[in-house]
């Protein structure tokens, strides 16, 4: 963009800067990053109030945020990878939203977007996730199956359990900033390390560009194939760029534990199976996401993490735990009680269609999930998971036999 | 998306190889130029605005391709991007525009008059003409680069001039972001309306960004007469009407476009031109005249015929369905425009849809007829 990137004409940075044009290894700046303060002021050829969005119709979080005044104050910076607001915003900017669905409007191209827009992010992230404040709170991680109790579902009611999050590897740019290069790299990384899995978490990598139609089916048949994102809030943020390279999928022969590689997030980590056994999926996903962070940690890689907001990744809204635990459910008297919305709400459940999100339900069998991702570790949500199906089933039961419900009291309000 | 120079110096620290697109599947002008060592070369280029390689490509990258249908690949994000990286889009217009040369001149002609017949095309056949370019205003980023402020002031330079046009070219502005939903349905029945762009051709190039701020619609009064605003380009400037009278069309056409230039330049602002691309434009398909003069015509008995592709070549024309490129003839009614935009003067180019068309409609009487068109077939232009 024009006025972005200008600075190379303007500063006394260009001689720094066109030192690097001859391709010569430039670790010292552009890998330095000591502190996340933002690369130098980025030269525009108008002020900001002319580039400032039109955001009249919209209604999303970024929108919401976004006053002039911020835009100002923020429109010339950019992170050392030179990732800059406007390529934040621009999916919010694209997406206007809708009146019910309140979408988040903008996503990171790297680790330090975190820091270096934190005058958006932060409200942005308080408003999305309960009035969590990033600059004074801390998240908890806690990946110790061991806490879950109850966690072995009717599976009379109970169809199938599943547990995904996504992983960022550090020092790489996020999917809607990071170059071919970078691309590659993460695929590199990640199926490196999952080659390092055994027992019963030995598997296998299929890479998108090389898959053959055989694979291609099975992975289609399996519920496992991705494809190319349609949704312009992900393509207007840049993520379907270069598609398909260095996308993949890897899963363990027995097909309990999959990782997307290079989809909305450098990595997307799923453990499931089917029936109740909500505990014996989370045990299986914390073991295999431990195992891979010690594998890629082996050769000297890190997932992006800090304690302000836990696990970093694209999405604002996957900050923290990233995770979403969830069970494919019959309840089908309890579908049809009005009381339904407000029991899930006070139980901090939200419910889809089994085609996931966006989806409806068929046959009064739901997706039932946490909705909370940050603020709570991943024993806290999974537990509130398992004590939330709990109840739902009791519910159920008891409407089978004629008896009466009650809606369960709120939980206490946790970020105030 | 477009990323810009910071970006850029962060990709140099891996590899030319490592960056460089994986190319295999691919069948467009692009692919074929863009060698690995080619993308070493260039990769560390920008152009003053900032606009890099890998901008230029996204769209080719993305956009694999058919093995029929040969696409261009790549665009530019400002006029020095032709010249700053000219050792990809040379040979990429050469291939696209028919040999044309680095060294070759092209030449402009918007005087109508030089213009031969054309008002007396059967319209029994011949059921409307259109002539279409676009422009692209010096000292401004292409759509593909353009940041909202820049838009807005393109958009914001042709609403004055445009309001400043007078006579059968007086008309109105309707900005896309604006209008009421009767204006709308108007401009949708007229045939006006644009939409923002859903082609992934385009909307990997980002095109689409920022959508509808800034986008318009400009018409006369006789509705006769189209400025389409900050879609896939700067300005497209469109002259049509019902009938075979091409002739009246282009008068129009070359009036109202030298108006506009004029009115521009009255505001200090040139169009992007020079006298070796012509008319500089988003795609290297438009380059030269921009221009794609055409009419629907129906074509029933030759559409059958075994010879229709061969007579379309040599006359160096090219049929698409009444719906725009990639849509199919309906009914046997084609949209007939000249192939070529660089390297032929706007003259040349709706000369030779005159002429073929008048050709087309002859062949088509005769073989209503039930007469051959052997004797009546044309030589390779």
């Amino acid at each position: 963009m024009a006025s972005n990137f200008s600075r190379i004409l303007s500063s006394k940075q260009r001689i720094g800067v066109l030192t690097f044009v001859g391709g010569s290894v430039t670790a010292g700046f552009l890998l330095h990053r000591q502190h996340v303060g933002a690369a130098a002021p980025v030269r525009r050829s108008y002020p900001a109030s002319a580039d400032y969005p039109d955001l009249r119709k919209h209604n999303n979080c970024m929108a919401s945020s976004l006053t002039p005044a911020i835009y100002a104050k923020l429109c010339d910076k950019a992170t050392p990878n030179g990732y800059t607001l406007d390529l934040a915003i621009q999916t919010g900017v694209d997406n206007p939203g809708h009146p019910f669905i309140k979408t988040v409007g903008m996503v990171a191209g790297d680790e330090e977007s975190y820091e270096v827009f934190s005058d958006l992010l932060d409200p942005i992230i308080k408003e999305r996730h309960n009035g969590y404040d990033p600059s004074t709170m801390k998240h908890p991680t806690d990946l110790d199956a061991s806490k879950i109790h109850s966690g072995n579902f009717d599976p009379r009611y109970v169809l199938s359990s599943r547990v995904r999050t996504g992983r960022s590897i550090r020092g790489l740019s996020l999917p809607p900033a990071c170059t071919r290069a970078e691309r590659r790299e993460v695929e590199r990384v990640v199926v490196d390390a999952l080659a390092g899995l055994h027992g019963d978490l030995d598997g296998k990598y299929y890479s998108l560009t090389q898959m053959t139609d055989g694979e291609q089916q099975q992975l289609i048949d399996d519920h496992f194939l991705f494809d190319k994102p349609v949704s312009p809030l992900l393509t207007c943020a840049g993520m379907a760029r270069d598609w398909p390279d260095a996308r993949g999928i890897w899963h363990n022969n027995e097909k309990t534990f999959l990782v997307w590689v290079n989809e909305e997030d450098h990595t997307r980590v799923i453990s499931m199976e089917k029936g109740g056994n909500m505990k014996r999926v989370f045990e299986r996903f914390c073991k295999g996401l431990l195992e891979v962070e010690r594998l890629i940690q082996e050769r000297g890689w890190e997932f992006m993490w800090n304690e302000r907001l836990g696990y970093v990744l694209t999405c604002p809204s996957n900050l923290g735990t990233g995770l979403r635990a969830g069970v494919h459910v019959k309840l089908p008297l309890l579908s049809k009680d009005p009381r339904l919305s407000k029991i899930l709400d006070n139980l901090r459940l939200q419910k889809r269609g089994t085609g996931g999100v966006d989806t409806a339900a068929v046959g009064g069998v739901f997706d039932i999930s946490n909705l909370d991702r940050l603020g709570l570790s991943e024993v806290q949500l999974v537990q509130t998971v398992v004590d939330g199906v709990n109840y739902l089933i009791e519910c159920e039961k008891r409407l089978e036999k004629g008896q009466d419900i009650k809606v369960p009291p709120p939980p206490l309000k946790q970020f105030k | 998306m477009p990323f810009g120079d910071a970006h850029n110096q962060v990709k140099m620290k891996f590899s030319s190889e490592e960056e460089y697109p994986d190319l295999s599947k691919h069948n467009n002008h692009m692919s074929k130029v863009l060698t690995a060592a080619l993308y070493e070369r260039l990769r560390s280029k920008q152009t003053p605005s900032g606009f890099t390689l890998d901008d230029i490509i996204q769209t080719g990258v993305d956009n694999p391709g058919h093995p029929f249908i040969m696409t261009v690949g790549c665009v530019a994000g400002d006029e020095e991007t032709y010249e700053v990286f000219k050792e990809l889009l040379d040979p990429v217009i050469e291939d696209r525009h028919g040999g044309y040369k680095p060294s070759d001149k092209h030449k402009t002609d918007l005087t109508s008059s030089n213009l031969k017949g054309g008002d007396d095309l059967d319209p029994d056949y011949v059921l409307s003409s259109r002539v279409r370019t676009g422009r692209s205003v010096r000292g401004f980023c292409l759509p593909p680069h353009c940041s909202r402020g820049e838009r807005r002031a393109v958009e914001k330079l042709s609403i004055e001039a445009l309001a400043s046009l007078s006579g059968d070219l007086n008309g109105k502005y309707y900005a896309l972001k604006n209008m009421t939903d009767a204006e709308q349905q108007q401009l949708i029945d007229d045939h006006f309306l644009f939409d923002k762009p859903v082609s992934p051709l385009l909307l990997s190039s980002g095109m689409g960004r920022d959508w509808p701020d800034a986008r318009g619609i400009w018409h006369n009064d006789n509705k006769t007469f189209l400025v389409w605003v900050n879609e896939e380009d700067h300005l497209r400037v469109i002259s049509m009407q019902k009938g075979g009278n091409m002739k009246e069309v282009f008068n129009r056409f070359c009036t109202g476009l030298t108006k506009i230039e004029t009115l521009f330049k009255e505001r200090n602002h040139a169009f992007m031109w020079n006298e070796h691309l012509g008319y500089v434009l988003t795609c290297p398909s438009n380059l030269g005249t921009g221009l794609r003069a055409g009419v629907h015509v129906k074509l029933p008995n030759m559409s059958k015929n075994a010879k229709f592709e061969e007579v379309l070549k040599k006359l160096r024309l090219q049929k698409r369905g009444t719906g725009g490129v990639d849509t199919a003839a309906v009914g046997g009614v084609f949209d007939i425009s000249n192939a070529d935009r660089l390297g032929f003067s706007e003259v040349e180019l709706v000369q030779m849809v005159v002429d073929g068309v008048k050709l087309l409609v002859e062949m088509e009487k005769k073989l209503e007829k039930g007469q051959s068109i052997d004797d009546i077939m044309p030589a390779q232009k």
